[in-house]
């Protein structure tokens, strides 16, 4: 049923008793054209964009869990595309681009707001490489705007512009970027990959892969039984050197936890997603009302979903450094998620040297903006056979290369992007 | 999380540096395929879910770089020895 007013008020008017599951509960058939691994919204957004664009609808997602487990439910939901480096803007900004379509495409409410991303400066140094960036991003088509002091006080005249360490100089402002409704992203894509045909196989793990004689992957091994496949695609965030050690294949990537949190629920108080550039610290409110933000990753290999105590300290400081308002606020969750550190701190959507099988990882923590991109690149490269333009810089073997793509400029240090 | 240093004792992470796993060797750069042995040492990892031995320095404590056996899954040390006394 496509959703509508009409739908609403046809439901409305009749008990609300036609309304059926959003997608199927697909048992997995011996064989498919391309199976995804993994869930989340990249696996799910590859899926519906194999659907649709390139027409290739006998395709499953299987997931160890339920959809949207991992990461997708994990996040703090900002979406933005203000990177800096050619290999990355274009990408980010063609998803942004699909964020601001998307309930129309997948006819979900996935509740995209497009309030404002913040990113403040705190000294002259910081504001020229602002300005930098700002140019770049409108080079690749996103918007970028450089506001002074007197631009940051008039949005949020209650953040610590006077702080003794780090005064508020500026910012850059993406007025299109914002936030977006993680888990209905996720049910978004799998109820309209769902209608194209696409099986989503659920508490399906992959326990290892079914090779030809040549070596080539033609299927996965589950706790459901053999799975055979024409391709295989990987989207399994920081589970990726799990699955990949079952093909002694080793990845640029080490496996890292973040933490985020959530706050009692407010009246509204910050209406855009806020960054303060000294410290690493990210805000926004949800429309519940709960302040959601978070900062650095841990910092050691982690498969655990959950931190340790220090950087909870380092986020509730650098939160207070910057909004000392929220200093009676009560912590009301934390969470830790999984997150597939890349070497370069960007990520990677490419063939493998092993036929068959594709890999969508190393997203760092911000792989939730890149949901509609990477889902549409993915898909793509699985397609074709060859990655777009968008995504061609993310290749895998670009460590061999030389071609890094290092926003940060720290190098292969994965807890220092 | 808490790491056994050898030289000081019981002390928080927090006074430690990350640098990451402790098993890659640096190669010799006059030997023949460097160039894809520093590849491999430089960015590959093995990245595993489970047990893991990392290198942890000691900053605000002994200024020792330390191996730390921890488990990956759940943070548990399993033990810690001084990298120069560790056998590569």
């Amino acid at each position: 049923m496509r959703y509508s007013v009409l739908s609403l008020l046809a439901n409305a008017l009749t008990g609300q008793k036609s309304w059926k599951p959003a997608w199927r509960d697909a048992a997995p058939k011996p064989s498919y054209d391309v199976i995804i691994v993994g869930g989340g919204g990249h696996g799910l957004a590859t899926a519906y964009y194999l659907a649709k664009e390139h027409g290739i609808r006998n395709v499953a997602v299987i997931e160890k869990g339920w959809i949207g487990s991992g990461n997708a439910g994990r996040n703090t939901t900002i979406i933005r595309s203000n990177y800096l480096l050619p290999g990355n803007e274009p990408f980010y900004e063609w998803s942004m681009k699909l964020w601001e379509g998307l309930e129309q495409d997948v006819n979900y409410n996935s509740m995209v707001s497009q309030r404002g991303v913040l990113n403040l400066c705190h000294t002259d140094a910081q504001r020229d490489a602002y300005a930098r960036r700002a140019n770049s991003m409108r080079m690749s088509g996103a918007d970028s705007e450089l506001l002074d002091q007197d631009g940051v006080r008039a949005m949020y005249p209650f953040l610590d512009f006077e702080n003794a360490r780090f005064p508020v100089k500026g910012g850059l402002l993406q007025r299109r970027g914002g936030t977006a409704r993680h888990d209905a992203v996720v049910w978004g894509y799998a109820r309209a990959a769902d209608r194209l045909g696409v099986d989503i196989v659920q508490n399906c793990e992959v326990t290892g892969f079914i090779r030809d004689a040549q070596g080539a992957v033609v299927g996965v091994e589950t706790n459901r039984g053999p799975i055979r496949a024409g391709k295989v695609g990987l989207a399994v965030a920081g589970s990726t050197s799990r699955l990949t050690a079952k093909l002694d294949m080793r990845l640029p990537i080490e496996s890292h936890v973040l933490q985020a949190f959530v706050s009692e629920g407010l009246k509204p108080l910050i209406d855009g997603v806020i960054t303060f550039g000294a410290g690493h610290f990210y805000i926004s409110q949800s429309d519940k009302g709960g302040l959601v933000f978070g900062g650095d990753i841990d910092g050691y290999n982690s498969y655990a979903q959950r931190g340790n105590l220090p950087v909870v300290e380092d986020v509730a400081e650098s939160g207070m450094a910057l909004i000392p308002r929220i200093g009676r606020v009560r912590l009301l969750r934390s969470w830790g998620g999984v997150m597939d550190m890349s070497m370069d701190g960007s990520p990677i959507i490419d063939k493998t040297p092993i036929p068959g099988l594709y890999l969508n990882a190393g997203w760092c923590y911000g792989g939730f903006k890149a949901t509609p991109a990477s889902g549409w690149c993915f898909a793509w490269t699985l397609a074709k056979d060859a990655p777009h333009a968008r995504n061609a810089a993310m290749r895998l073997d670009r460590f061999r290369t030389g071609h890094l793509i290092d926003e940060k400029g720290v190098g292969a240090q994965p807890n220092l992007h | 999380m808490r790491i056994p240093c050898p030289y000081c004792g019981l002390r928080d992470a927090h006074e430690f540096a990350y640098l990451g796993d402790a098993t890659v060797k640096r190669p010799d750069p006059a030997a023949p395929g460097a160039e894809d042995a520093f590849h491999d040492y430089v960015y590959l990892r093995d990245n595993p879910a489970g047990a893991h031995k990392e290198l942890w320095y000691h900053g605000s404590g002994c200024r020792s770089w330390v191996v730390v056996a921890r488990d990956t899954r759940t943070h548990a040390i399993a033990g810690a020895e001084l990298a120069r006394e560790v056998t590569p």
